[in-house]
Formats: C-alpha cells, sequence, structure tokens
C-alpha cells in the first residue's frame, strides 16, 4: 500500500470504504486482518484530518497584459 | 324574416362566449405590445406571436397585484376569459393572472433559440455529464462582488472546505456580459485544472438575467470539457443556459450545494466506519479464539497421555472378561460335579436299602450272602436295612 500522505481525501475515503468492505465479505489470515484494520484505522484519522485542517482557498483567474491568464489570491469585497 | 338589433346579435355573440368553458378559463403566452394605462388605472394591451394578434384588458385590482407593468416585448404567460366589450364590438381577454417569462428582447427571440438548440440535441439528457463527487478544483463564472458568489464560497466552505475555488470574474449583466462569460469558461478550460465550473449569478430581473439566454453563453457551456452547473436567479428563473448546463441549479447556493459533498455527512461515514472496522476486528478475533479453542481440544484428544489411558482401560476390560469367563467355566464345573454326585449317589446301597432291600451276610464271616448255597439250616445272619440292622437264624 502506498504512503498515505500521497492520497487525496478522495482517495483515502474511497480505500477506507474498500477496506471495510474487505474485511466484511473476505476471511483473511490473521495477519492480514490485523494489518487491514489498522489501515483502516488509519485512514479514518487521515480523513479526519484532512477535513479538519481544511482551509479554503479561493484564487481570481486574471489577465494581464498580453499572455495568457494568471492566477492571483482572491479576497472577497464585503 | 326576422329583423335583429345590432345590440342584439352583440349580446347573442358575448353569450357564446361566455357560456363557452373553455374561453372563461384559460392560460395564453404570448408577447407584449401597444401597452397603455389609463387614467383610471386599467392597463390595455395587446398579445401577439407571429401570426395572431389578441386584445386584452386588465382591471386595476389586478394591476395592482403585479411586480410590474407588463412593458412593450415582454414574454408573458397570462390567465383569465374571453368576453365581448359590446361597446366596440370587440372581444377581449380579460388577464387576471399575469406572469413574466422573457423580458426585454423578444420572447419569440428566447423562444426560437431554445427550439433550435433543442433541436440540436444540445438540452438532451444523454448529453449531461455527471459531477464529479469529491471536485478538487472548482471554477466559479460569476460577478466578483455578487452576493452570488458569497454565497457560493460560504456554502463550499461550510460544506467541502477541501475544494479549491478559482474565480474567473466577469459582467453578469449588460451587452458586455455574454462574451466575458464566455471568456471565462474557455480561460477555466484552457488555464486551469478544474473539475467542474458553476455559472451563476443572483436573482434579478428578467432583464438582468437576459445574459444567460445568450447563443454564445449557451455554447460556450456545451463546450466546456468539465461539467457546468448552472445557477441563475431564483427557483422560478429558467434560462437558456439552465437548459444547457450539464445541471440546473435553482439558485448559487444550490448550485455549490449540489457540486460538493458535505462535511457533516462525511465525517459520520467515516465514524460509522470507524466503528465498523472496530466490529469487524472484534468479531473477527472472536471467531479466531474458538477456533483456537476448537483446535486445543482436537489436539487433547490426540494427546499420548489420553491414549495410554485408553489403552489402560482397554487392557483392563480385557483382563475382566478373561476372568469372567475363567469364573464361568468353574461355575460350569461345580454344576457338573453336583449332577455326577447325584447319578452317584442314585447308585449307592443306601438308596436301594431306602426303597425297601436287605443286605444279608453271614454272621461268623460277614460274607454277603449273595446265592442260596451259602447257608444253611441254623447258620446265624446279620439283615442290614436302611436304618439299622437286626441278627436273625436261617430255618
Amino acid at each position: 500500500m502506498e504512503d498515505m500522505a500521497d492520497l487525496t481525501f478522495e482517495q483515502a475515503f474511497k480505500q477506507l470504504e474498500q477496506v471495510v468492505q474487505q474485511l466484511e465479505s473476505e476471511e483473511l489470515p490473521l495477519e492480514q486482518s490485523v494489518a487491514l484494520f489498522e489501515r483502516g484505522m488509519a485512514l479514518a484519522q487521515f480523513c479526519e484530518k484532512k477535513l479538519d485542517e481544511a482551509e479554503q482557498k479561493v484564487q481570481q483567474l486574471v489577465q494581464v497584459g498580453n499572455g495568457g491568464p494568471t492566477m492571483i489570491p482572491f479576497h472577497a469585497e464585503e | 324574416m326576422e329583423v335583429l338589433s345590432v345590440s342584439q346579435v352583440t349580446h347573442y355573440i358575448k353569450d357564446l362566449f361566455e357560456l363557452d368553458a373553455t374561453m372563461q378559463d384559460l392560460w395564453v403566452e404570448g408577447e407584449v405590445s401597444n401597452s397603455v394605462q389609463s387614467s383610471a388605472g386599467h392597463v390595455y394591451f395587446t398579445l401577439k406571436d407571429a401570426k395572431a394578434q389578441l386584445s386584452c384588458v386588465l382591471w386595476r385590482s389586478t394591476v395592482a397585484s403585479l411586480e410590474r407593468l407588463p412593458a412593450n416585448g415582454d414574454a408573458v404567460l397570462v390567465h383569465g376569459r374571453v368576453s365581448v366589450y359590446e361597446v366596440q364590438g370587440r372581444y377581449q381577454l380579460y388577464v387576471d393572472r399575469m406572469q413574466l417569462v422573457g423580458a426585454g428582447q423578444s420572447f419569440l427571440q428566447f423562444q426560437a433559440l431554445k427550439e433550435r438548440l433543442q433541436q440540436e440535441g444540445l438540452f438532451a439528457a444523454e448529453r449531461k455529464r455527471p459531477l464529479p463527487g469529491f471536485p478538487r478544483k472548482l471554477g466559479v463564472v460569476t460577478s466578483p462582488v455578487g452576493a452570488a458568489l458569497r454565497d457560493i464560497l460560504n456554502v463550499l466552505r461550510r460544506r467541502y472546505p477541501l475544494t479549491q475555488v478559482i474565480v474567473a470574474p466577469t459582467l453578469v449583466q449588460g451587452d458586455e456580459a455574454p462574451p466575458q462569460i464566455v471568456a471565462a469558461i474557455k480561460a477555466l478550460n484552457a488555464h486551469t485544472d478544474v473539475d467542474a465550473i458553476i455559472v451563476a449569478r443572483g436573482g434579478g430581473s428578467l432583464e438582468e438575467l437576459w445574459a444567460f439566454n445568450d447563443e454564445r453563453v449557451a455554447r460556450a457551456i456545451v463546450s466546456s470539457q468539465v461539467p457546468v452547473i448552472s445557477g441563475v436567479g431564483h427557483e422560478t428563473d429558467y434560462t437558456i443556459a439552465d437548459f444547457v448546463a450539464d445541471v440546473r441549479a435553482p439558485t448559487p447556493s444550490a448550485a455549490a450545494e449540489l457540486v460538493v459533498p458535505d462535511q457533516q455527512t462525511l465525517r459520520a461515514q467515516i465514524r460509522q466506519h470507524g466503528d465498523d472496522l472496530h466490529q469487524l476486528m472484534k468479531k473477527y478475533l472472536a471467531d479466531k479464539q474458538a477456533e483456537t479453542e476448537q483446535a486445543r481440544l482436537l489436539l487433547f484428544r490426540f494427546s499420548p497421555r489420553i491414549l495410554m489411558d485408553r489403552w489402560r482401560q482397554s487392557l483392563d476390560e480385557r483382563r475382566q472378561r478373561v476372568m469372567t469367563s475363567q469364573q464361568h467355566r468353574l461355575a460350569l464345573r461345580r454344576e457338573n460335579l453336583a449332577g455326577t454326585k447325584l447319578r452317584l449317589q442314585a447308585l449307592s446301597p443306601e438308596a436301594t436299602l431306602g426303597r425297601g432291600y436287605a443286605v444279608v451276610s453271614r454272621l461268623d464271616t460277614g460274607a454277603v450272602i449273595m446265592h442260596i448255597e451259602q447257608v444253611t439250616s441254623g447258620d446265624g445272619i446279620d439283615v442290614r436295612v436302611s436304618d439299622g440292622h437286626f441278627t436273625g437264624t436261617v430255618d
């Protein structure tokens, strides 16, 4: 299994679902079951952490001169 | 020959309308022209389509309930009844309800464009793409200062702050709006890797929403490589952009809600998965423990001690069997012996004596007398019977 840090939320969330499903449906050797369980718990924690730490990032697409547009941070005008 | 007055004929015609159920309760769609308000407050106008026109009246009381007066060029949907204004000898529609369908430009033009794009198949359900479930990046085409953008950002932040937002600012009304909206959609497609695009505008009059009925905007939405969600105006507003978008949302906020998952739901699901994992593991371990216990019992059954015990027991049983059979044999023999003794007893002299026989012997020699020549007269004899003996003399 690849390193969790590289996963997107979506990937981690889907893997978590798969882990639960696999433990539910398959009869696996003890070592593998324990490893899957630990992986699942780590994925759940990872997903929650991602949500906890998420901070909305807003950028603005602007046209500068004649080149292609570039991105600058966006600040809402209240 | 019966001659009628003009009034009689007109009244007769009026009755024809008023006794007809359809004419007394109908909905009509058309474009407003020649709209005039009288000094009394009533509004008179003509409703027309490509081939015909219909005179309409809005009484003051109905006018009071309208958001705004019908303007020439408005596309409207009206409800009312048809009757005859006898003074002028003309039939007209007495409108009691009216709603705007399109405004500013000709409703007919809107209808024609809608029909043309529909014919092209641009509204077809098969053309519509599914939205990404967990968008990493979203493009938002709208005014950078409107409430629509604020609402969208609020909803996205509250529901799924993981989504990165790229705003492509545009005008959203006026003649400059359509080309800007087109350019924004194209730029997001060409220069960013957004997963979907929201095209939005807050509520406004139909004229203010008109940019979203522009064919160029419609075609830019169709050409977008990523799905487009429209959120224009209010629930009741329908624009061409809504028809060609992959998903039509009733408002800008609703567009944001449709495009991202809700983190409250996700968190609940994650917790549930965690609980499920614990439950599954608990059950798994309990099962394994039970299996181990089972195996241990099985193993114990084949342990050497148990085997030896079993052998010892079977030896014991065998010994027991040997002893039992020997005893049996002894008993049998004892029984035989008793039988023999009985037979022997049957043969003994006592038994014969018991039956009345006697044993006679010479008193002098003691010899048992079996033949007559063994004695002569005068010899002393001994007679033995079953319970004793006596003596006598031979005559």
